[in-house]
């Protein structure tokens, strides 16, 4: 059992979400970084999609009351078992009693810990993941949330993965549209070629972005229709909205261009105050 | 042919002649189950469909989108679902006088209509129902509540709504149903679902 000393800003169950529902209204939700979720999980033996802990900004304390094998992956920052540094990336035993310290990242946004066997609290239509917008899943951790875990027999084939380093000026991918017909000519070449500014509002629902305004050419109000994750869509006042996995299922805002999907894990890492480019692809 | 728009490498966005074509369309989708979709997602003139790219080539998928045979996809024919209504809302009063009607005749032209239930969104199990009477189209109220009661009913535009769960929101309050149109250890969970009709029941009458 795992006890939240603090969960830091922000900590959530999460595994790979809760696809098949949006038609009634449910976000997928999940991991936002999943092949963060899918690594931690793959370093302790469990299946990719067990379900971890999210944590935004790093600054959290977990004790451990019984034994554990844990990996934290994603947004790099200090791991400190009983005060000794471990690694990223690797699978760590952590004793009986253990305390695992989490600092704050150097870059990026979410880090994700795996514990061998998997978080096993309550699914909600198939899921164990927290989505915020819905209310679904269990509450964001919290001072004393205990975390029960299951066991496995599966091997540990893995002692340290090597990750790209996030990087200092993320690029993402996009393809235009659905409604890149609702903009001016130029809208496009505008949000390809200046950088966008992540402001502090985002949370998993979306990124905010603020960078030269993306100026509609028609009127009126968009029929409500379907949003995918990695959409940009814009509202009156031109500033994009990024839709990490939280993001509403239907929305009436004209969507520009849409995030490559093995693009969106950095988008998911996009922190506060940083630059991030789009390019055409 | 359908105009069958990228919605970035893993959605399809498909454009439909309106409500009741996605309707068809959707549940045409649903009966093909073709490999590696995730989602189908009816909209007003839409149906969006979400597929796993590494595991769906999407332009095959979009070109068995475009020539799927929608059309003689049966209509809805479960029968409308019957939600009984406690009319006693507290915006009821504000929207007979922005309609130049009694509050018995909101609540009678309220009950008088059958709607379909035009797509979900908002919050899980929260439906958009069309064929509100034209009189009854009255605009969100200007600030929103911080937070409507589970089971409130409510309109705004040219739609009506239940709110399942307890949420902020900006509709217009008629009444309210004890009816349970959300429950995650139900399945399935919502009580409304795309195309379903519904009709509204004042309680005193039944």
């Amino acid at each position: 059992m795992i006890e939240v000393v603090r969960p830091g800003p922000l900590a959530t169950v999460q595994d790979l979400g809760r696809p098949g529902y949006a038609h009634l209204g449910v976000p997928r939700s999940g991991a936002a970084d999943a092949p963060s979720l899918r690594l931690a999980n793959r370093l302790v033996g469990n299946p990719e999609g067990a379900a971890g802990i999210e944590f935004t900004l790093g600054g959290a304390v977990l004790r451990f009351r019984s034994p554990a094998w844990i990996s934290v992956t994603g947004a790099p920052l200090d791991v400190r078992l009983d005060g000794r540094p471990h690694g990223m990336n690797a699978p760590v035993h952590v004793p009986e009693g253990g305390v695992l310290h989490l600092g704050a990242p150097t870059r990026g946004l979410r880090s994700y810990l795996a514990v061998r066997g998997g978080l096993t609290c309550e699914k909600t239509l198939g899921s164990r993941s927290t989505d915020l917008l819905s209310r679904l899943g269990p509450p964001p951790l919290a001072p004393g949330t205990r975390l029960t875990f299951g066991g496995t027999d599966a091997p540990m084939a893995v002692d340290h993965a090597p990750v790209p380093v996030l990087p200092d000026a993320p690029v993402l991918r996009v393809v235009p549209g659905p409604r890149d017909d609702w903009f001016a000519p130029d809208a496009l070449s505008v949000l390809t070629s200046a950088p966008y500014t992540v402001t502090p509002t985002g949370n998993r629902v979306g990124v905010r972005l603020e960078g030269p305004a993306l100026v509609r050419a028609r009127e009126g109000e968009l029929a409500s229709e379907g949003m995918v994750t990695g959409a940009l869509q814009v509202p009156p006042n031109g500033n994009p909205i990024l839709f990490l996995t939280d993001h509403p299922t239907t929305g009436g805002y004209p969507v520009l261009a849409v995030v490559r999907t093995h693009d969106l894990p950095l988008a998911a890492q996009l922190r506060p105050g940083v630059t991030v480019r789009f390019r055409l692809s | 042919m359908r105009t069958v728009r990228r919605a970035g490498d893993g959605g399809l966005l498909v454009e439909t002649a309106g409500l009741d074509d996605a309707h068809r369309l959707h549940r045409a989708l649903r009966a093909a189950a073709f490999p590696g979709v995730t989602d189908i997602v009816p909209g007003e003139r839409t149906v969006l469909l979400v597929a796993e790219p590494d595991v769906c080539d999407l332009d095959r998928l979009a070109s068995r989108v475009a020539a799927l045979e929608a059309g003689a996809a049966e209509a809805e024919d479960a029968p409308p679902v019957e939600i009984p209504v406690r009319y006693d809302g507290e915006d009821l009063g504000e929207v007979a006088e922005l309609a130049g009607l009694s509050v018995r005749e909101v609540v009678e032209r309220h009950a008088a209509a059958e709607y379909s239930v035009a797509y979900l969104g908002f919050s899980p199990g929260f439906g958009y129902l069309t064929g509100l009477d034209a009189a009854l189209r009255v605009p969100r109220r200007a600030s929103p509540r911080t937070s409507v009661p589970t089971g409130s009913v409510a309109i705004a535009g040219s739609y009506t709504a239940v709110y399942p769960s307890p949420s902020p929101g900006g509709w217009r309050l008629l009444g309210r149903t004890d009816l349970t149109m959300w429950d995650v250890r139900r399945d399935p969970p919502s009580l409304l679902r795309p195309g379903l009709r519904v009709r509204f029941v004042p309680e005193r009458s039944r």
